[in-house]
């Protein structure tokens, strides 16, 4: 039979009388078997070793001190992704700026701030007080109206912050400044034709659609500084990793504290993961013809077609 | 004869040794609309991107019911103005863009109520009214909340033309409105500018409408090479073209 003449033959039957098969993949069954057979192995690894400590585990998971440095090490990360951020935004605005001095400087803050490793940077603010006994505030060369102790303004709490909000700003900056270029160039000179005040023009026009680009890449930023305020630890301030240390160093459980810190950096990085999710979609309004469903709404449109269609098998049978 | 709404005089701009515009006149008077027409590349979109300041001009001047657009004559001096100053009197021209340029991150109220609020200072109670009044002129009450991307390439250019005419600006500008969009679309978007023309909009615009500018235009005006070299009623620049560059392109285009 030719093929005109089949796609005739089904046109002739009514639409309704025909079912649609889905096709079958036995491929991916066995590529799904193979793998949960090995998640089955390493679930088994874990929890059948006993040099994991489980026990030790549970016991330090939420134990106060532990509790204790991961509120320090979620607050140094919102302290470093705020300013960072700010003072990054600050930069690409500036960046791109038509003064030339402007642009040039942020060029070398970031130059310099992205070329000496965190660690360094770090340490030089931690011994900043060496460095400078004194802090003035006044008329820039002229005389100054109060001078502070840099010890007593910088102590290591805000070293550390300090530093990681520096650092964090040269990559902001330049993700932020990515982000301002991936914007239709089309939407500046539509926002200025239409009289648009300049300002407005940024944080209204260019900024959201911005938004778009900034967003997984900022969420690799603050997943990357979660685990990045680890390198505190060299300024003896307790958050979650140098917290940990201390623990094994007193009850030698390496392994079971190493796990403790790991699964909180699981947790943290799980909850900022979600949020991304959602911030991404707050952003993408519009831009696609119409929102994905988040995971919850998938979860349950899937439940309600099972409903629907359990529902229906039934009637479906009788009338065979 | 009452003064140009738009009066174009001698202006010239290069991009480095390229002259695209060589002395360009031009006086369009109140009410009266103006097609433009000539080869790619002649100057047509950067004329129209000078007369409102989108692009400095070397040589000449642009000015708008007597204003100078980018900048204040003090004796036989222009002074540039000011971004601000700029951005302000811009609100009085209307620009309608080849490609929409409709901010995709709004709706299509928000696309239209936001240079009022923020350009010209209206409450926005008043501009949401004015928005709505807009986009029934242009046939789209019913899409006032969706996002431009939900919407047909006709139905965004004329949120783009309810944009423009928010502002309620002296004079619209069209840069080739309906060539970015599919042959059947193109019908609707004519129909909201030949209802504007009627309405007695200043508008200056460039098309490859013959069409629409024999029924609509009071003055074609051909241009080539950065120069304006015919310009006149329709039947005659249309129909009995002086010029053999003219007799040309509408041999081309017809
Ligand atoms: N920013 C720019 N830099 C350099 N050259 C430019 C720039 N913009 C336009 N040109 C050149 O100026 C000339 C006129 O361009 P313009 O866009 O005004 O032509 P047009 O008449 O609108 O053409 P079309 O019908 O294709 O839109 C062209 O040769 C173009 O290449
Ligand atoms: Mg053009």
């Amino acid at each position: 039979m030719t093929a005109p003449a089949v796609l005739e033959e089904a046109a002739a039957e009514s639409a309704g009388s025909l079912t649609v098969i889905k096709a079958r993949h036995p491929g991916r069954w066995i590529a799904g078997a193979v793998v949960a057979v090995l998640l089955a192995m390493a679930v088994n690894a874990l929890v059948t070793n006993p040099a994991w400590d489980w026990p030790v585990v549970g016991a330090y998971l939420f134990h106060p001190s532990v509790l204790h440095a991961v509120l320090f090490t979620v607050e140094l990360t919102a302290l470093g992704i705020v300013l960072g951020f700010l003072l990054g935004t600050v930069l690409a605005l500036m960046r791109l700026s038509r003064v030339p001095l402007l642009a040039s400087a942020a060029w070398g803050y970031v130059w310099l701030f992205r070329s000496v490793p965190l660690i360094l940077q770090l340490l030089f603010w931690y011994n900043l007080a060496a460095l400078y006994k004194q802090i003035s505030f006044g008329v820039p060369f002229g005389p100054a109206f109060f001078s502070v102790d840099s010890m007593d303004l910088i102590g290591p709490v805000t070293a550390a912050a300090l530093g990681l909000a520096l650092h964090q700003a040269a990559y902001a900056a330049e993700i932020v400044r990515g982000g301002f270029l991936s914007v239709d160039p089309g939407q500046l000179e539509a926002a200025a034709a239409l009289g648009i005040p300049r300002a407005r023009q940024i944080f209204r026009i260019q900024l959201p659609q911005a938004m778009r680009s900034i967003v997984p890449a900022a969420g690799n930023e603050i997943i990357g500084l979660v685990k990045g305020t680890s390198v505190v630890y060299i300024m003896a301030l307790p958050e979650l990793f140098y917290q940990v240390q201390v623990i094994y160093n007193r009850n030698g459980r390496v392994i079971a504290m190493l796990l403790v810190a790991a699964i909180w950096y699981l947790v943290l990085t799980t909850v900022l993961s979600a949020a991304q999710y959602y911030v991404e979609r707050r952003f993408g309004r519009g831009l696609a013809r119409a929102l994905p469903p988040t995971p919850l709404q998938r979860v349950r449109g899937i439940l309600t077609v099972r409903r629907a269609a359990r529902r229906q098998r039934p009637a479906r049978g009788g009338r065979r | 004869m009452s003064t140009p709404m738009v009066d174009v005089r001698g202006v010239h701009k290069s991009y480095g040794p390229l002259e695209v515009l060589r002395g360009v006149d031009l006086q369009v008077h109140p009410g009266e609309v103006t097609v433009i027409i000539g080869p790619s590349g002649s100057g047509k979109s950067t004329l129209l991107r000078s007369i409102n300041h989108l692009e400095k001009i070397d040589r000449g001047y642009v000015a708008i019911d007597g204003e100078f657009v980018g900048y204040r004559r003090s004796g036989d001096r222009l002074h540039e103005l000011r971004e601000r100053e700029i951005l302000r009197r811009r609100t009085q021209i209307g620009f309608v863009f080849q490609n929409f340029h409709l901010f995709p991150h709004l709706t299509v109220r928000e696309n239209v109520t936001e240079a009022p609020i923020s350009a010209q200072g209206r409450p926005r109670g008043q501009a949401e009214a004015l928005a709505t009044e807009l986009l029934a002129q242009v046939g789209l009450s019913d899409k006032a909340d969706a996002y431009p991307r939900q919407l047909s390439g006709g139905q965004q250019q004329r949120v783009a033309i309810a944009r423009a005419l928010a502002l309620r600006p002296k004079v619209v500008l069209f840069d080739e409105p309906t060539s970015a969009l599919d042959p059947e679309l193109v019908g609707e978007v004519l129909e909201v500018m030949k209802a504007l023309a009627r309405s007695g909009t200043t508008m200056i615009v460039v098309t490859h409408e013959i069409g629409f500018a024999r029924e609509v235009a009071d003055t074609v005006v051909f241009m080539d090479a950065g120069q304006i070299v015919e310009h006149g009623p329709p039947r005659q620049v249309l129909d009995r073209p002086r010029h053999h560059r003219t007799r040309a392109f509408l041999s081309k285009v017809l």
